[in-house]
């Protein structure tokens, strides 16, 4: 595409297909404790999708 | 539902729904912003009308962009539409299962932090120390109800967690005896404010603590400012040479430098710069959870200066990475590729129900935010939660119960937000606290555009 370039991500859609596992770390459990966000926590399901 | 911003030459469109995310030039950024709500032509007339100059903009080029726009909606990567609602219906239905515990194992601190929010450790109550029997039947608790979760967090915090030193390093001895024969695994978190690091203290957690979460607000006239001891003396001389020795020791495992920055000193970026010049590197800097009465609270005029600041900062990571000698900055550091599914996106943090706080006599609570109030008593570690009234409010507390969060763009980057932040500022935990809202859209686009960098390879923007 000229004038779009996408950049790879990861099919939020998709992830509700086998998703869900629950091994990611909890949300407040690093470094932050007084604010919440689940966008810097990483998948630990092997087979992601 | 699309997002676009520009940030730092790059003009990005993110597809909130499929979590695509485009780096577009300024001709296709328009037209997708026209794209829902404008006739075809009408596009290629404004366009034209806009750019008339550009002999790279003509009637087709406009149109060509149209096709691959829509191309990318048929791909579902743009325009995508919300269908995951019905899912966050059914958290209530979903396990009481435990994963993570944030024990409190003193309640009572070696500093006199102004600004804490534990306020100074006691939690508006008294002071107390956890015993190694709470602590081990808290361990236990865990275990019991953790359902088939293998990873189980175990945060030793306070208060001044070294202050109980020996109990800790007691439950970590009895909660790895027992991880083979119950097929758990735990990972230990030590957050400290340094006052009593030493060499013990390190290798004991180089060796057990997954992670170790170090109290440091940036300058010394900045950390000394609030963080001093009970005789009115700043701590940073003190902590510093011991956080040094202590990250250096850590090698590649996991540490956090964190801070905590206010009204004082909104100009945060130069303490986490002075954090990279100690030879930290792996960062984190926590606005104030305070009172709005507060002197040392956050103001509505303070808000263009700090998302300056979260500018400033995206583009001197870019650059330091561009260089050779990276930082971390824990809200920055967002994995595009492999970041979480989208249960976990909409199903809020996992207060009051995945995770709890644990008090030193055993109480539980939703999350160590609450601990000392009372109207948040979830039950105990022996008897289990009792109060499942608001382990039920709390598994509903989900993105999809803040009926403010359903036009918001960043709603599945931090899943509704931090329900105690909420519960503070607005009385319920189904609330938003909009100031918070504020500062994570902002450091969200600051993350987005620096993967965005990063992918492209080419910093072509960065000033």
């Amino acid at each position: 595409m000229k004038r779009i370039v996408t950049i790879e991500t990861r099919d939020l859609a998709k992830s509700a297909v086998n998703g869900g596992c629950g091994e990611c770390q909890t949300s407040c459990q690093s470094a932050c404790k007084t604010s919440c966000g689940v966008a810097n926590q990483l998948c630990e399901n092997r087979e992601e999708k | 539902m699309i997002h676009q911003y520009k940030l730092n030459g790059y003009n990005i469109v993110l597809d909130v729904y499929s979590g695509a995310v485009h780096v577009v030039d300024e001709v296709a950024y328009d037209i997708i912003g026209m794209y829902e709500n404008t006739p075809k032509d009408e596009i290629v007339t404004r366009i034209l009308n806009k750019y008339p100059d550009r002999t790279d903009v003509t009637e087709k080029d406009v149109l060509d962009c149209i096709d691959d726009i829509e191309a990318l909606k048929a791909q579902g990567k743009l325009f995508t539409k919300d269908t995951y609602e019905g899912m966050a219906f059914d958290f209530k239905r979903r396990s009481n299962d435990i994963k993570a515990l944030c024990l409190h194992v003193a309640h009572t601190c070696n500093l006199n932090c102004q600004y804490c929010f534990a306020s100074q450790g006691k939690y508006q109550g008294e002071r107390a120390i956890m015993s190694y029997e709470v602590g081990k039947q808290a361990i236990d608790f865990l275990v019991e109800h953790s359902g088939s979760h293998v990873n189980l967090e175990v945060d030793f915090f306070g208060g001044e967690p070294l202050m109980n030193w020996d109990t800790v390093k007691r439950l970590v001895e009895y909660a790895r005896s027992i991880e083979r024969e119950k097929n758990k695994h735990f990972r230990f978190t030590l957050t400290t404010n340094g006052v009593l690091v030493d060499d013990e203290v390190i290798d004991f957690s180089n060796r057990e603590m997954h992670n170790v979460v170090m109290s440091l607000d940036g300058r010394r006239e900045v950390h000394d400012r609030f963080r001093k001891d009970y005789a009115g003396n700043g701590s940073y001389d003190k902590v510093v040479p011991k956080f040094q020795k202590f990250a250096r020791a850590r090698g590649d495992r996991e540490y956090y430098i964190r801070g905590t920055y206010t009204h004082y000193n909104t100009d945060f970026t130069k303490d986490i710069f002075h954090m990279a010049d100690l030879g930290f590197t792996k960062l984190s800097m926590e606005p104030v959870v305070c009172s709005p009465d507060d002197p040392c609270a956050l103001t509505e005029e303070d808000l263009p200066v700090l998302f300056e600041q979260y500018e400033i900062l995206a583009k001197d990571m870019l650059r330091r990475e561009r260089e050779g000698h990276p930082i971390t900055f824990y809200h920055y550091m967002i994995d595009l590729k492999h970041g979480p599914c989208i249960y976990k996106r909409i199903s809020g943090c996992g207060s009051g129900t995945e995770y709890m706080a644990v008090t030193p006599w055993g109480d539980l609570y939703p999350c160590h935010q609450f601990v000392g109030d009372e109207k948040y008593l979830m039950g105990n570690v022996w008897e289990g939660v009792k109060n499942t009234d608001l382990r039920d409010k709390f598994k509903l507390c989900n993105v999809y119960a803040r009926r403010d969060c359903d036009d918001c763009w960043a709603k599945l980057y931090c899943s509704g937000g931090c329900p105690a932040n909420a519960y503070h500022a607005t009385g319920e935990i189904t609330g938003t606290y909009e100031y918070g809202c504020k500062l994570f859209r902002k450091r969200m686009e600051c993350a987005i555009m620096m993967e965005a960098a990063k992918s492209l390879g080419a910093e072509n923007g960065q000033s």
